[in-house]
């Protein structure tokens, strides 16, 4: 037994290396049963996301599997041989347990501690289990990984600072309003980013939706999709005086709100706290309203620097984060040898012998008389006796099973079974 | 056993002071609950130490700077844990606690010294007066907390550099409301702290004001505080302002309080 992952992701691999290499819908049922009928794999996994495609597997021999699985990638996607291997990672038994468990931490995403990944990895996982094509190794590995990358999220802060443009926008949000659902909010022309910041804070509960765009009309559709309502762009000064967070990105040249516009704007707003988010490229904002009392401005840049720092906290916490995972490592090797079967065998085996040697030689001792035709019916019998005790307990120890370290466990303790040295 | 329950108390918040700053650098929910059970405790015994006292001198204890200190800041504790149980304000233990013990710390190192009531005080005002001040006060020095904790969360905002305690500072909307709502409190408490000040001097030197120092001071106190209120409902004045203006505000107060002592002039002398 050994566990085996072949895989690739955005640190080895293009975008459109990997999206040609995805399991993604039908694939994904396809691939695992085609992988099942590989005679050197037992067990597989398939994660499969936008930044990596991994084959978790348990196989007698790496070197062989790996074959079998570039072969198996190559014919499923249809692409050559070479052209996938140059992107190919591999890792075996430790290696593997710690890839997967810094992988479920979210210590090896594109974004350290991003919360997604353990998701989708427990989705791979129950789908995988729901097709039968997981055992004993993989459905702990896996149950482990989880409740590994629980613990990190818990005892680290890993996941806890904002990382992206949109969540920092709302979490300084959060920090200037109490309660967001009670807070207007405005859309001030409509770019790609300024939506995707516009649908964070109305997940954080932002309601009262306003869109005040150049082009009148696409205006209206974006408030449709938000349920909220548009204005003409010339409006929005006006807007402004019941709007307390305003997301500008219009694409004009030149400022769109001068400071001298905001402070008659604050005014009128009985200077009730206003955040402005401008990622207008040049800016729309001038930089100056930052300094009027009660006016929260941030820029692009502003943005991005909160983020970049935020992300330097992560990098702290993941240090921390490494070290859970070396600890839940030894457990679960610790778990990993118990599963070995053998041993308890060889004891059991020995401990039934002892037994049979020492009571025969009492019988004997004490029926001096016996023939020796008796003496070997005395010790067929006590064979045959021994063997058919232990046969079962043999099997079951021999078997594979869901709480195999249980059973050694049971059994060494039944049979009062110590292992020298422990 | 008026003397071991105020030691105790004191001891008890100093724990308390420390665990807040602790909470400070390297907070987590048990070093606040820790911090809160402290001051729980501190405020039981502190609450014997009046009441003892209380039964000793047989009017209430706010006759000698020792005594004022101590009620003064058993006011603040009192305002301390009704907003910490109903608002449950991030971090306001740590910047509360150090001003409790600080004035707890100055009052256990005034005379204790229980001395007859001087004829002024043997008044039915005595008691309405310095009830309605020190309440009146606590809730100022509360808004000073909360102003400062205004402050430095908006300064993380606007320095765009959100770091350090931003994460764990409440939003600054709602410290700007705690601060109006605890002015709202304070200021009519004052105002009738002064009122019946007033009525009380007219009863026993025969004058309603005549300008001695703790007056004037109170005065000025009296004038920051209601500028305000009036700023925000003429004008909607809040935010840094506000802060700005309920920090100095309690900034005179200190200086009515303990600088005047010091000068040894004026009326007030026996507090």
């Amino acid at each position: 037994m050994n566990i085996f992952v072949v895989g690739l992701n955005h640190k080895t691999a293009d975008i459109d290396v990997r999206e040609k290499l995805a399991f993604n819908g039908p694939k994904l049922e396809d691939g695992l049963q085609r992988i099942a009928t590989i005679p050197e794999i037992k067990e597989t996994v398939i994660l499969s996301t936008c930044n990596r495609v991994e084959l978790y597997t348990n196989v007698k021999n790496p070197a062989k599997a790996y074959e079998s699985i570039k072969d198996f990638l190559s014919e499923f996607h249809s692409l050559d041989r070479n052209a996938i291997e140059k992107s190919l990672y591999t890792y075996e038994n430790v290696t593997a347990v710690r890839h997967l468990f810094r992988v479920a931490s979210s210590l090896d995403s594109m974004v350290v501690g991003e919360p997604q990944i353990l998701g989708q990895l427990k989705d791979a996982f129950e789908f995988a289990l729901r097709k039968k094509t997981t055992g004993i190794l993989l459905n702990k590995l896996m149950k482990k990984a989880i409740s590994v990358a629980k613990r990190v999220r818990t005892e680290t802060k890993i996941a806890e600072n904002a990382v992206s443009i949109g969540f920092a926008a709302v979490e300084l949000a959060k920090k200037i309003f109490e309660d967001l659902s009670t807070k207007s909010f405005m859309l001030l022309g409509a770019g790609e980013m300024a939506e995707l910041a516009a649908r964070h804070l109305m997940n954080n509960g932002v309601k009262d939706v306003v869109v005040a765009n150049r082009t009148y009309e696409t205006g209206c559709n974006l408030a449709q999709e938000f349920n909220g309502r548009a204005v003409r762009f010339e409006e929005f000064i006006h807007e402004m005086t019941n709007t307390d967070i305003v997301i500008c990105s219009t694409g004009a040249p030149t400022y769109v709100l001068m400071k001298e516009q905001m402070q008659k704007v604050m005014k009128e707003r009985k200077h009730k706290p206003v955040f402005i988010i401008d990622i207008s490229v040049p800016r729309n904002i001038d930089p100056a309203i930052n300094d009027i009392d009660n006016v929260y401005l941030y820029d692009v840049d502003d943005l991005q620097g909160v983020v970049d720092s935020n992300k330097l906290e992560r990098q702290k916490e993941a240090e921390k984060a490494e070290g859970i995972i070396a600890e839940e490592i030894e457990t679960f090797q610790r778990w990993q040898s118990s599963l070995d079967a053998v041993p308890t065998i060889v004891a059991l085996r020995e401990k039934a012998d002892l037994i049979k040697k020492e009571e025969i030689e009492k019988l004997l001792n004490k029926f001096p008389v016996l023939g020796e035709k008796e003496k070997s019916a005395v010790e067929y019998m006590a064979n045959a006796l021994v063997n058919k005790l232990i046969h079962p307990p043999t099997t079951a120890l021999k078997e594979d099973s869901e709480d195999k370290d249980v059973l050694i466990a049971t059994i060494k303790k039944l049979y009062g079974l110590n292992e020298k040295g422990e | 056993m008026g003397v071991l329950s105020f030691e105790l108390a004191l001891t008890f918040y100093f724990a308390a002071t420390i665990i807040a700053t602790i909470e400070l650098f390297k907070g987590t929910k048990t070093t606040a609950k820790i911090m809160l059970l402290l001051v729980v405790f501190g405020f039981f015994l502190h609450t014997v130490s009046i009441i003892y006292r209380y039964a000793v001198a047989g009017h209430i204890p706010i006759s000698n700077p020792h005594e004022a200190t101590s009620f003064f800041s058993w006011c603040i504790v009192l305002l301390f844990l009704i907003l910490e149980f109903r608002d449950k304000v991030g971090l306001l233990g740590s910047f509360i606690m150090p001003i409790i013990f600080i004035l707890m710390l100055s009052s256990s190192m005034l005379s204790r010294e229980i001395k007859p009531l001087s004829p002024v005080l043997q008044s039915n005002w005595f008691g309405i007066h310095t009830l309605l001040a020190f309440l009146g006060n606590a809730a100022f020095a509360m808004a000073f907390g909360v102003g400062i904790m205004y402050l430095v969360q908006e300064h993380y905002l606007k320095s765009k550099h959100p770091s350090g305690l931003f994460q764990r500072l409440p939003s600054i909307q709602s410290l700007d409301e705690i601060n109006y709502r605890l002015i709202t409190i304070g200021f009519p408490l004052f105002t009738l702290a002064i009122i019946t000040g007033a009525l009380w001097a007219e009863s026993a030197w025969g004058s309603y004001w005549r300008w001695d120092p703790r007056e004037v001071w109170s005065l000025i106190t009296w004038l920051i505080y209601a500028t305000v209120l009036h700023a925000r409902l003429m004008s909607g004045w809040r935010g840094k302002r506000a802060a700005i203006l309920s920090i100095l505000g309690f900034i005179t107060i200190l200086i009515a309080f303990f600088g005047i002592k010091m000068l040894k002039k004026g009326l007030h002398v026996f507090l």
